[in-house]
């Protein structure tokens, strides 16, 4: 590494003190109830998914009392079907929608992130080769391609998460694609690029830090609608493979007994909804206290 | 706008052959022998007729001499036969396009109807109790999994009311009655969604008209609101709307899979459904080419609205 450009990668990383006064970025975040209802939400997630082995009080595979049975004192939320305790099947789900939200939106980001950079950075054909392979998957009805390649690769949660990775993957390639190109041009790059600094380390070094926030956001975004995803394959039987529970497929079997207990349904749905809902929250709260615009027209 | 319509068919061809590329390659890494599929269980040791059927579906050819049958077919509207029912997938398609595409307008009916003027209300009257309450339901609509909201639906009112049928499509030669009454529940099901994404943006997209300073001139003339709103501002803020409605033709596209599964719906998204379950590949690669050309063409058509209806997209 050249002392120049190790100077240029200092002083585009070197942080600007906040000004006195002004709020911190946490501060800023919650100030919004969504944002921090988001928040609370999400700790609760990843607490359940943590400790669910421990604080499910069954084994969620098992047949613990007779089917369908009402939500009580012995089964907190009611038996399914098959009498399996509907609490412990909830909890071991949240594992499912914790691990599809993360997995599948890190493999898009990995993806979209080396897609965009090399687009972005090295243009010409390049760009317009990636570009077009990105406006292509694009093209695709979410669903209709996530469903088509978890088909392809056939039924369980890793496949499940490419497909939905993949499917997520040009969002982020567009976003930074978007972003290289513009820091490119930038004085900071420019000089970087004089001093000798290679594609790879101006990828790395110079471009990545600039477009850490704004994939910030959109991971915060696309992490809800990866759960929505997962759910719906796993309802639609491409998701988790069966007798291992996630919330998508609880809904699948709860849906058949829908006259005869209406409240098998309600669980999973309620525990997407609330899951989904506060990440969205956190999502926008987000977007709007790192997007200086946003934060200047006092969107909320 | 003759030079931007070139411009945009230019880009829309390489995109529309990508997209063959695409279908074709998935549905090549579908599990299992086609072949075999086609032959069925009673007949799936005899190698003879497993090699004629192999040969008559050309999978003994080179990938790229398939991939060039097939687009050479499928552009003379041959998209093959289903493994399910011997059926020609396109004659399947068209049986089933006009169902979707029913279910699709309803839904995007019920959904503008609702989001257009509450979106309107909650931008003029910001931070109001009908704003906050509006935002809430935008909020939690968006949360809400199409799946869910019509496992809730058909339970209050197929289970609970019993004012609504479950499931079932009745066709518009049964009746106008009986055809709306099969196809509520599930248009709701897929609007509420929709509803919830453009009422935000009809409320997001005023609200930042409304400080643009042509409106305060509007004001200033003395043009009472309901006039500053009507012939200034709504315009301009419905232009974004427009991409937004357009940008949603591919998640209703997504929506009917799963809604149509539920509904018992004799559509393209329960084909779609039906052909993962029974490992149909021709008929899979038809209902994804479609949906895929489908929502190019809404794109394309949005853009060319957008162009027509924004001249600095045009001159840009």
């Amino acid at each position: 590494m050249s002392a120049e450009s190790s100077i240029a990668a200092r002083l585009t990383s070197r942080r600007i003190p906040r000004r006195a006064g002004s709020p911190s970025f946490f501060t800023r975040l919650f100030r919004t109830r969504g944002s921090l209802f988001g928040l609370v939400v999400l700790a609760l997630v990843l607490l359940l998914a943590t400790l669910a082995t421990l604080i499910a009080p069954y084994n969620p595979n098992k047949t613990v009392e007779t089917i369908l049975q009402r939500p009580g004192i012995h089964n907190w939320l009611g038996t399914d079907h098959l009498g399996r305790d509907i609490l412990s099947r909830l909890l071991y789900g949240t594992r499912v929608a914790v691990l599809a939200g993360a997995v599948s939106v890190g493999l898009a980001v990995l993806l979209g992130v080396s897609i965009g950079l090399m687009a972005g950075y090295w243009g010409g054909w390049v760009d317009d080769v990636l570009m077009r392979i990105v406006d292509t998957l694009w093209a695709f009805p979410t669903l209709v391609l996530a469903l088509a390649i978890a088909a392809s690769l056939g039924p369980g949660l890793s496949n499940a998460m490419v497909a939905i990775g993949i499917v997520f993957t040009p969002a982020f390639a567009r976003l930074v694609r978007g972003q290289a190109l513009s820091i490119r041009e930038r004085d900071f790059a420019i000089a970087a690029r004089a001093l000798g600094a290679g594609p790879l380390r101006m990828m790395l070094c110079h471009i990545w830090p600039n477009v850490v926030g704004p994939i910030i956001v959109q991971s915060s975004l696309l992490i809800p609608q990866a759960i929505i995803v997962e759910a719906t394959l796993s309802f639609l039987g491409l998701g988790i493979e069966p007798p291992n529970p996630s919330w998508g497929s609880m809904l699948r079997q709860a849906y058949q007994y829908i006259e005869r207990a209406p409240w098998l349904s309600l669980f999973p749905g309620a525990a997407i909804f609330i899951t989904v809902l506060g990440l969205n929250l956190l999502g926008d709260g987000l977007r709007v206290t790192l997007d200086v615009r946003l934060r200047q027209r006092g969107v909320s | 706008m003759a030079r931007y319509l070139f411009r945009r068919l230019l880009y829309f061809v390489p995109v529309v052959f990508l997209v063959t590329v695409v279908v074709f390659s998935i549905t090549m890494l579908l599990p299992g022998d086609p072949a075999l599929a086609f032959l069925g269980e009673a007949n799936m040791r005899d190698k003879v007729a497993y090699e004629t059927m192999r040969k008559e579906l050309g999978l003994d050819r080179p990938i790229p001499v398939q991939y060039a049958i097939w687009l050479g077919k499928a552009v003379r509207g041959d998209l093959g036969r289903s493994v399910r029912t011997h059926e020609a997938v396109t004659d399947a398609l068209a049986a089933r396009l006009p169902v979707t595409i029913e279910l699709a307008v309803v839904a995007l009916g019920i959904a503008l109807v609702v989001a257009i003027p509450v979106g309107i209300i909650s931008a003029v009257r910001p931070d109001s109790w009908l704003d906050t309450t509006a935002t809430v339901m935008a909020v939690s609509g968006v949360a809400l999994p199409e799946f869910f909201v019509g496992i809730l639906l058909i339970y209050l009112f197929a289970v609970w009311l019993r004012v609504l049928p479950p499931s079932g499509y009745v066709p518009l030669s049964g009746g106008l009655w009986p055809n709306l009454k099969s196809i509520i529940l599930p248009a709701l099901s897929l609007g509420l969604t929709l509803n919830a994404v453009t009422m935000r943006q009809v409320r997001a997209s005023l609200i930042e008209v409304m400080r643009e300073e042509y409106v305060t001139v509007a004001r200033a003339k003395g043009l009472p609101e309901r006039e500053v709103i009507r012939v200034h501002a709504l315009k301009n803020a419905m232009i974004p709307v427009i991409t937004v409605i357009g940008l949603q033709v591919g998640r209703l596209f997504g929506g009917t899979v799963v809604v149509e599964t539920i509904f018992a719906f004799p559509g393209m998204g329960r084909l779609a459904a039906d052909s993962i379950f029974f490992r149909d590949f021709p008929a899979l690669q038809g209902v994804v080419l479609v949906m895929a050309l489908a929502v190019l063409m809404c794109n394309l058509l949005t853009d060319l609205l957008y162009a027509y209806v924004d001249p600095r997209i045009r001159y840009a």
